[in-house]
C-alpha cells in the first residue's frame, strides 16, 4: 500500500512495517491511563472491604463484614418478624370463621396469591382458570368440594398423591380394557354428551343410557351430576375437564383419567396452605 | 513413505469407525461413527488415487484454504443467523416447536445449534481463515506446512459438523458452549494443537524482525482456547462405543470451571481473536498507521492478564463463595479500560481518514463494529457489579448484551473482513456492489438496535417483576406472568433477527457476484500474492 501524502504534521512511527501497516508512536491517552488507575485503586479498596482473598480455610471476611447469604437472610427475617403474629394465627385459624376484610383475611389472601403464583399456577394457570386436565378454580364446578375446608384439605393432602396416606383417592376404570365394547363406549359417550345438550356424531344416546346406568351411575349419579365424595365430576354441566370433543370424551372413557395433584403439606407450611385455601376460595367459585 | 503412512492411517480410521458404528450404543454415536467412516474411507480413496503424483511447487502464500474459509464463514454465518431467528420466534410463538419434529427441532435442541453455529462455526472459521491470511502477510512468509494447514482447516470443519449433528440427535454434556461430547472434544484438541504448531511455525520463519500486534492477539487466543478447552472438557466416557461421558468436576467446582471456560471463550475467542482481526483489517482498509504502539502493548497484556479471572461474575448469588464472586467482579471492572484500549486504537487509527466513512461502506462497518465493541465492553463490567447483577442475572438483558457484542462487534468486523478479502483472494479489482454493502450495513445495524433495545426492555422489566414484593413481603408476580409480559418484545427481537439475517444474505450474494462478475484486478497488485522478500 502506498502511503497517502500528509498535509499536517503527523507523529513519528515506530519504524516497523508489516504488509504496509505502520504504527504511530503516540503516547497512551491520559484519560485512559487515569481511569485505568482509578479502577485499580477502587478494586484494591473493594477487596479490602468485601470478602475476597482465599486462605487455607475460608477467605478474608473483608472489613465490611458483608455476606450475600446474610443479606438475604436479613431481608427474609425482616418480613418474618413483621408478619409473625398474623402468620401464627393463620396456621391454626378456623377457616370458616375467617372474617372477610379483617387483617388476618387480607394477610391470608396476599400470602395465598403469592404462594399460588409460585407453586400452583404452573398447572392451574396464572388466572387459576385451568386447562385441559387441570381444573379451573374460578367456576362453581368442584370435583372434591368447594367450601374452604375442603379446598384446604385437597391442598394439604393432594389428589392421588403417593406421598400422603390421607390423600383423596378414587380411580375411574379404563372402560376400553375389556369392560365395554367399542360400540357401547360410543353409545355412552353420546348419552353423556346429551346430558349437556350436545350431540355426538357416532353412537346412540338412547342405547347409551342403559350402558350408563349399568356402569357409570354408581359414581357419577343417576342424573350425571357426579359425587364429590368420590371426586366424580358432574357430567351434566357442560364443563369438561379433559376436553369437550367426542374424541376427547371417548378417550377418557376408554383409557380412564388419573389426574394427580401433589400433597402440598410436604412443601408448604400450615399457614401457607390455609392462605392458598383462602385465596382460591375467594376467586369466585368458593362455597 | 509419508503417502503410504497416510493411507494406512485413513484405512485404519475407516475400519475402526465401521466397527464402532456396529457397536454404537446411541443414535448420535452411530451417526458420527458412520460419518467418520465415510470421511476416513473417502480420504483413503482420494489419497490412493493421488499416490505418486508429482507435488505442486509451493510458491507464494497458501491462499486456497483461505478462499474456502471465506466462503464457509459466510455460509456458517447465514446458517447461524437463520437458526437464531427461528429460535427467537420459537420463544415468541411456542407452537413453532413442531410436534412432528419433537426431539430434533424443539428449542432445547436447536438453541445450542445456534450458539455453536455463530460462535464456533461462523466466528471460529472467520478466525482461522483470517489468521491464516494475516499471519502470512504480516510475517512475509508462507504458512509453515501446507499439509498441516489443510488438516487444521478441514479438521475444524469436522468438529463443527460433529457438534451440530450431535446437538440435534441429543448428544450433549450439558455445558453451555462446551456441549460436544468426549470424542468431539478429543478431536478438537488434536486439531487445536496442530493450529498452534502451524501458527508458531509460521511466526518462526517470518521475514519481518518483529511480530505484528494482530499476531499477539491471535496467538493468545489459540493458546488460551487450548487450555480452556482441555480443562472444561475433562470427562470420563461411559463407554468408548457411546457418546455419554461423566464430568470429572461436580457441583460448584464444575460450575466455576464451566464459567471460567465460558467467560474466556468470550474473552479470548470473541474478544482477543477478533481484536487480532481488527488490528490488521482496520489499518489496511483505512490505509492509515495504527494509532499507538504503546497502547497496543499495554492493553494487550492488561487484557489477557485480567480477562482470565473474570469468570466468577457469571455465578453471583449462587453456591459460589462470596470471595470468588468478589474477585470475579473486581477483575471484570478493572478490565474495562484494557478492553477500551482496543477500541481507542481502532477508532483513532481512522483519525485523518474520517472522510472515508462517507465513501467507504466497509470502513463504516468496521467503525460501527468497534463502536459496539466499546459499548459491550462497558456494559459487561457494569453487569458484573453485584448490585447490577442481582437485577440483570438470568434475564434477557444478558442475552441482549451478548448479542450487541456478537452481532455488533464480531459480526460486523467479520463482514468487513469478508468484504476486504473476497476481491483480494479472487483477484478482483473491487466488490461487485458497494450499494449492497450499504444495504447490508443498515439492515444489520437496525437489526442489532431492535435486538438490543428489546432485550434491555424485557430484561429490566423481568428483573423488576421477579424481585417485586408487596408491603408484606410476598412476591407479586408468578414466573408465567413475566413470560406473558415479554411477548411483544420477543416479536421485536425476532424482527431484528430477520433484518440481520437479510443483511447477511445480501452479503453472500454480493460476495458471490464479486467472484463471478467483478472485473479482474490489474497484475502486480496485492491479488498476485507473493511473500515479501
Amino acid at each position: 500500500m502506498s502511503k497517502k501524502p500528509v498535509e499536517k504534521k503527523e507523529p513519528d512511527t515506530t519504524g516497523h512495517e508489516w504488509d504496509g501497516i505502520q504504527e504511530f508512536n503516540n503516547p497512551l491517552p491520559r484519560w485512559w491511563v487515569w481511569v485505568f488507575y482509578a479502577t485499580i485503586v477502587w478494586g484494591i479498596g473493594y477487596v479490602i472491604w468485601y470478602p475476597a482473598w482465599p486462605l487455607i480455610n475460608g477467605a478474608t471476611p473483608g472489613l465490611g463484614g458483608y455476606s450475600t447469604r446474610a443479606e438475604v437472610a436479613e431481608d427474609i427475617q425482616k418480613f418474618k418478624d413483621m408478619n409473625a403474629e398474623l402468620d401464627a394465627q393463620l396456621a391454626s385459624v378456623d377457616l370458616t370463621a375467617l372474617e372477610p376484610g379483617s387483617d388476618l383475611s387480607n394477610y391470608a389472601i396476599q400470602s395465598g396469591r403469592a404462594t399460588f403464583a409460585n407453586f400452583c399456577s404452573q398447572c392451574h394457570g396464572s388466572g387459576a382458570d385451568g386447562s385441559i386436565g387441570y381444573p379451573s378454580l374460578i367456576d362453581n364446578d368442584w370435583l372434591w368440594g368447594g367450601d374452604i375446608e375442603n379446598i384446604a384439605l385437597t391442598i394439604r393432602h393432594g389428589i392421588r398423591s403417593e406421598d400422603d396416606d390421607d390423600t383423596r383417592w378414587s380411580e375411574m376404570p379404563a372402560f376400553g380394557d375389556d369392560f365395554l365394547e367399542e360400540e357401547e363406549i360410543a353409545n355412552v359417550v353420546a348419552y353423556v354428551m346429551s346430558l349437556s345438550d350436545m350431540s355426538a356424531a357416532n353412537g346412540d344416546a338412547a342405547a347409551g343410557a342403559e350402558v350408563y346406568a349399568d356402569n357409570c351411575s354408581s359414581c357419577h349419579a343417576d342424573n350425571g351430576t357426579g359425587d364429590r365424595e368420590q371426586g366424580a365430576p358432574n357430567l351434566a354441566d357442560a364443563l369438561w375437564l379433559f376436553g369437550d370433543s367426542e374424541e376427547q370424551i371417548t378417550a377418557i372413557v376408554s383409557e380412564g383419567p388419573f389426574g394427580v395433584m401433589p400433597a402440598w403439606s410436604v412443601k408448604l407450611s400450615d399457614s401457607q396452605i390455609n392462605a392458598v385455601a383462602a385465596y382460591v376460595h375467594g376467586l369466585g367459585g368458593g362455597e | 513413505m509419508w503417502d503410504y503412512l497416510k493411507l494406512v492411517v485413513f484405512g485404519l480410521v475407516a475400519v475402526f469407525a465401521a466397527y464402532a458404528a456396529s457397536q454404537a450404543r446411541d443414535v448420535a454415536y452411530l451417526v458420527h461413527a458412520i460419518l467418520v467412516m465415510l470421511i476416513g474411507g473417502g480420504m483413503f480413496v482420494y489419497s490412493l488415487r493421488r499416490i505418486g503424483e508429482p507435488k505442486a511447487e509451493k510458491t507464494g502464500y497458501l491462499d486456497a484454504p483461505i478462499r474456502i474459509g471465506v466462503a464457509l464463514t459466510a455460509f456458517w454465518g447465514a446458517v447461524g443467523f437463520l437458526v437464531g431467528t427461528f429460535i427467537a420466534f420459537q420463544l415468541a410463538f411456542p407452537s413453532l416447536n413442531f410436534g412432528w419434529a419433537e426431539g430434533y427441532l424443539n428449542f432445547g435442541r436447536v438453541r445450542p445449534l445456534h450458539t455453536s453455529a455463530v460462535i464456533f462455526a461462523f466466528g471460529g472459521t472467520a478466525l482461522i481463515t483470517s489468521s491464516f491470511y494475516v499471519v502470512q502477510r504480516t510475517s512475509g512468509a508462507r504458512l509453515w506446512n501446507d499439509g498441516l494447514a489443510w488438516f487444521v482447516f478441514w479438521g475444524y470443519q469436522i468438529v463443527i459438523v460433529l457438534a451440530a449433528t450431535g446437538y440435534l440427535l441429543g448428544s450433549t454434556q450439558s455445558k453451555e458452549y462446551a456441549e460436544p461430547e468426549w470424542y468431539t472434544d478429543l478431536w478438537m484438541t488434536i486439531v487445536w494443537v496442530g493450529y498452534l504448531l502451524l501458527f508458531l511455525g509460521t511466526l518462526m520463519k517470518r521475514k519481518e524482525p518483529h511480530i505484528y500486534v494482530a499476531n499477539w492477539f491471535y496467538l493468545s487466543f489459540i493458546v488460551t482456547i487450548a487450555m480452556l478447552h482441555v480443562a472444561n472438557n475433562l470427562s470420563i466416557p461411559v463407554s468408548i462405543f457411546g457418546s455419554k461421558s461423566v464430568q470429572v468436576f461436580s457441583g460448584v467446582q464444575d460450575a466455576m470451571v464451566q464459567w471460567w471456560y465460558g467467560h474466556n471463550a468470550v474473552g479470548f475467542l470473541l474478544t482477543a481473536g477478533f481484536l487480532g482481526m481488527m488490528y490488521y483489517f482496520v489499518p489496511k482498509q483505512a490505509e492509515r498507521p495504527v494509532f499507538s504502539y504503546k497502547l497496543s502493548i499495554i492493553h494487550f497484556w492488561a487484557l489477557i492478564f485480567l480477562y482470565i479471572w473474570a469468570g466468577p461474575h457469571h455465578l453471583h448469588y449462587t453456591a459460589l463463595p462470596d470471595w470468588a464472586s468478589t474477585l470475579g467482579m473486581v477483575f471484570s471492572v478493572v478490565l474495562w479500560m484494557p478492553s477500551w484500549g482496543g477500541m481507542i486504537n481502532g477508532l483513532m487509527t481512522l483519525s485523518g481518514a474520517w472522510d472515508k466513512l462517507r465513501t467507504d461502506p466497509i470502513i463504516r462497518m468496521m467503525v460501527i463494529s468497534i463502536g459496539f465493541y466499546g459499548m459491550s465492553t462497558f456494559e459487561g463490567p457494569m453487569m458484573s457489579i453485584r448490585a447490577v447483577n442481582s437485577l440483570s442475572h438470568y434475564t434477557d438483558w444478558t442475552i441482549g448484551h451478548v448479542h450487541s457484542g456478537a452481532l455488533g462487534w464480531n459480526g460486523m468486523i467479520t463482514f468487513g473482513m469478508l468484504y476486504f478479502l473476497t476481491p483480494k483472494l479472487w483477484g478482483r479489482a473491487r466488490l461487485y456492489s458497494n450499494t449492497l454493502v450499504s444495504w447490508h450495513f443498515w439492515l444489520a445495524t437496525i437489526g442489532i438496535v431492535l435486538y438490543a433495545a428489546s432485550m434491555w426492555v424485557t430484561g429490566i422489566m423481568e428483573g423488576l417483576m421477579w424481585r417485586e414484593v408487596d408491603a408484606q413481603g410476598f412476591l407479586v408476580n408468578s414466573f408465567a406472568d413475566t413470560v406473558a409480559a415479554k411477548f411483544p418484545m420477543y416479536v421485536v427481537r425476532g424482527m431484528g433477527g430477520v433484518l440481520f439475517l437479510s443483511g447477511a444474505l445480501i452479503m453472500c450474494y454480493n460476495l458471490w457476484m464479486t467472484v463471478k462478475r467483478s472485473p479482474a484486478a490489474e497484475a502486480g497488485t496485492d491479488a498476485q500474492a507473493a511473500p515479501a522478500e
